[in-house]
């Protein structure tokens, strides 16, 4: 599957991490390691000391919501040794999630770290200055949530209607787009009940 | 009475000249000196990562002209080659040489804007960024003769590209590459030993080798400090490893070091131009590609050395038809993980010419 050139297997890392911090690794995969979330710091400061990875630079750290939790990931890499590792930390609470600072051991998370806060919603404990980055403060919502809908879902004139994907779509037929009746949002809730999901409603 | 000031709060932006953008700094000032500096950015933020994820693979192109709207050939390659390797879709050699083509001549046009905008934060004002747009508006022509538009370019696509050049772009092109040389070297000419440029660049805005890799700073502003970090050379793409070409790193990590690193890598642009026009083969400039593209369920990180360095895609698939995360790992954002820490002791001019060296474009920073 798509792994970069220079990937190192997701085992060999898991193997050396296994015997140096045990318990840390919860999930291996040929591409990426899962970790534990309030390990992550330890795992990333011990792969950028180690010799044999010397995951010298945080080259990108990004975070995936999945519904029941959330992924943040971070690729490192060695410019020594010219590979790329992948680590996920799983982050099990979805309702308050909150991780270790990886700014410690690397200063590039500062503004990374920053941004995953502002749209991600996810906390990192440790971080010299979480603040909102690109949405002022105060700003009710963190807009990347799975649960945020965009204005397409919202008023349901999607860009490309036919080969839209929503999160309450149809199973039967991933690719119809459901009408704006279906989305439940506050104000409309009523509707919904009423549209039943006819075609139209909402239009 | 006591003869030292209180430090005061001074805002820059954002729409000063001199910030590149709609970016926007306020600096704690004691004095001549500054204390601490915050960025305030976000004035063009779109939220595209958001929007990403309800428009199909293809249609998510034209965002990242959107993003670094001055590299938007490398924007559009990055991504290209992200959905190619979640998909497993094959690219023709012509359009490999294409790619190589289009993304080195926006690399001399960025370099162009990049050292052009941060001589005139310096004191040159204009002169010699009027003199670098002339090469810019140049590639700007050959991207208008080949796609129909100067920036947002939107050319790549999965599985090459789209559009074979015309036949009138092969002439323009190679009276280009004739003609860059002797521009680099009336620059030099111009700036590298300008006594102004040197006094204003030289040991100004120091970034140690290891600070830089510790900060995540990539292209010029990492290989300024003398990191040999090229992803071309690196983990080659398309095909860079085919071509024969050197990584220019600096030695004292200074603003005049990360000026001289984009010059010298304009000149290894026109090397490679030249051997990519010697090299490209006749055939498909783009393989068929569905329209519907379902990429099975996976995610990539996909990236490319872009002019301000790694542009990386993060793309994660659950099968469906738009991808279920877009993340764009945006240099101009992470370059300026250390800005306050250079900023912090140093004069407020200092600090002009230490950001223009970075090199930054907003609308990738917001994205």
């Amino acid at each position: 599957m798509p792994a970069g050139p220079h990937q190192l297997l997701g085992h060999r890392v898991a193997d050396a991490l296994e015997a140096a911090l045990p318990g840390a690794v919860i999930g291996r995969h040929v591409e990426w390691i899962e970790v534990r979330s309030d390990r992550v710091r330890d795992v990333l400061r011990w792969l950028h000391d180690s010799e044999s990875f010397d995951a010298a630079q945080l080259s990108n750290l990004t975070s995936v919501d999945r519904h029941t939790h959330f992924e943040v990931v971070y690729h490192l890499q060695s410019l020594d040794l010219n590979h790329q590792i992948v680590v996920k930390a799983i982050v099990e609470d979805h309702e308050n999630p909150l991780l270790p600072s990886v700014y410690p051991v690397y200063k590039g998370a500062l503004l990374q770290e920053r941004e995953v806060y502002d749209l991600m919603g996810i906390r990192f404990d440790g971080h010299p200055d979480l603040r909102r980055l690109f949405l002022w403060e105060g700003y009710p919502a963190f807009p990347l949530r799975k649960d945020f809908l965009s204005l397409g879902q919202i008023t349901g004139k999607a860009v490309n209607p036919g080969l839209q994907r929503f999160p309450f779509e149809d199973k039967e037929s991933p690719d119809r787009m459901l009408n704006a009746g279906n989305i439940v949002t506050g104000e409309r809730e009523a509707s919904a009940g009423n549209a039943g999901g006819s075609a139209g409603a909402g239009h | 009475m006591n003869s030292t000031a209180e430090p005061y709060v001074l805002n820059i932006g954002p729409q000063h000249p001199s910030t590149h953008g709609v970016f926007r700094v306020r600096v704690v000032m004691d004095g001549e000196v500054i204390r601490d500096l915050d960025m305030i950015v976000g004035y063009l933020h779109r939220s595209m990562e958001k929007l990403a994820e309800e428009r199909t693979y293809t249609q998510n192109i034209p965002f990242t002209d959107r993003a670094d709207y001055l590299a938007a050939m490398s924007g559009n390659l990055g991504l290209a080659l992200g959905i190619e390797r979640l998909a497993g879709i094959d690219v023709p050699e012509r359009a490999s040489y294409l790619r190589v083509i289009f993304a080195e001549l926006q690399r001399v046009a960025s370099h162009a804007m990049a050292n052009g905008t941060l001589v005139s934060d310096a004191g040159a004002w204009q002169t010699p960024l009027l003199y670098m747009f002339r090469e810019r508006e140049k590639i700007l022509d050959l991207f208008e003769m080949t796609c129909g538009a100067r920036l947002t370019t939107n050319y790549m696509r999965a599985g090459g590209v789209s559009f074979e050049p015309p036949a009138e772009f092969w002439p323009a092109l190679n009276e280009l590459v004739a003609e860059l040389p002797g521009r680099i070297d009336e620059y030099m000419e111009l700036l590298a030993d300008n006594e102004i440029f040197l006094a204003r660049t030289r040991g100004i805005g120091i970034i140690t080798p290891e600070d830089a890799i510790n900060g995540s700073l990539v292209g010029p502003a990492l290989r300024g400090s003398g990191v040999p970090w090229d992803l071309r050379k690196a983990e080659p793409y398309c095909v860079y490893d085919r071509f024969d070409f050197d990584v220019p790193v600096g030695t004292r990590g200074d603003v005049y070091d990360r000026f001289m690193c984009r010059m010298m890598e304009t000149r290894e642009s026109v090397r490679i131009l030249k051997q990519a026009i010697a090299q490209i083969p006749p055939g498909p400039h783009k393989n068929d590609v569905p329209l519907a593209l379902r990429p099975p369920v996976g995610e990539v990180y996909s990236r490319v050395e872009g002019p301000r360095g790694e542009n990386g895609f993060y793309l994660v698939s659950d099968g469906g038809p738009a991808p279920y995360r877009f993340h764009l790992r945006a240099p101009s954002l992470i370059n300026l993980s250390l800005l306050r820490e250079l900023a912090r002791g140093a004069s407020l001019p200092d600090a002009v010419v230490t950001l223009g060296s970075i090199d930054i474009v907003v609308g990738e920073i917001d994205r």
